[in-house]
């Protein structure tokens, strides 16, 4: 009894730390080059959720004020949690080398919206705050369903 | 090969190989020169979107980048470069966006 409260206590994740959890997607081969095995495997990422950050860390503790202003901005834009992912490039070396060579991008974090490279925190960040973000990820119907708008629209459909 | 990097050497870089009429680069590993921040004002920027203009810099800076923990850069048209200077009373520069008061913090590249 008390070890299943446990065990349902620790299954318990926040929704936003769920996609994060999964870790050990490749394994730890020291490759220089960029395998079809990890392309495969960082194919799968890509395409594992509509909203896709590679960072260093977690959504709940990011290793690096790049990855936190990334999340920070991702999470003011109200990106619904069940449509995102997150990878740490940190538990994973050919991840973290691999992502550079796949997405030919020097440095993390990297976003992905729609398996699509939208670009790094420099332009997370200026995208945020030319409103241009916003409208991607409405175009992309990423966003929690919160506005009464969409509520609307979600309601009408349903009738 | 091994050159070490410094702001000049950066600044240099830009303007040689991205025609850039304005640079600016600040360090913000706080002393250990291995994190950068820049403002990149160049032609070579017209009609291109953002993500088009930092895969130029990145091109153009591919060695320097992979030798340095951090790298962030801010990519203006001159046009644009002088409307922000206009709008915001000569108040430009390189992005500090995730730093810490100008100083990157966490884990390395």
């Amino acid at each position: 009894m008390f070890s299943r409260t446990i065990l349902s206590r620790q299954l318990l994740r926040p929704a936003f730390a769920a996609p994060a959890a999964r870790t050990t997607f490749l394994t730890s081969i020291q490759a220089r080059f960029l395998s079809d095995q990890t392309r495969q495997a960082i194919d799968k990422a890509v395409s594992s959720a509509p909203v896709v950050l590679f960072m260093k860390g977690t959504p709940e503790t990011p290793q690096c004020g790049f990855s936190r202003a990334s999340i920070q901005v991702l999470g003011m834009q109200g990106v619904d949690p069940a449509k995102f992912a997150a990878f740490n490039v940190l538990e994973d070396n050919e991840l973290r080398q691999g992502i550079k060579e796949y997405s030919d991008w020097p440095t993390i974090p990297q976003l992905y919206i729609d398996k699509e490279f939208v670009g790094g925190c420099d332009i997370i960040v200026s995208m945020h705050q030319s409103g241009e973000l916003a409208k991607l990820l409405e175009e992309k119907k990423v966003l929690a369903v919160e506005s009464e708008g969409v509520a609307e629209e979600e309601a009408a459909k349903k009738e | 090969m091994a050159q070490s990097i410094t702001e000049d050497s950066i600044r240099a870089a830009l303007a040689d190989r991205l025609k850039a009429s304005h640079v600016e680069v600040q360090d913000m590993s706080g002393g250990c020169g291995q994190a950068f921040t820049s403002l990149i004002v160049s032609p070579e920027f017209v009609g291109k979107n953002s993500l088009k203009r930092h895969r130029l810099v990145n091109a153009a800076l591919k060695d320097e980048i992979a030798q340095i923990h951090a790298w962030s850069a801010k990519c203006q048209t001159p046009e644009e470069y002088e409307r922000e200077r206009a709008a915001t009373g000569g108040n430009d520069g390189p992005p500090l966006d995730g730093t810490a008061g100008g100083e990157v913090t966490g884990v390395s590249q």
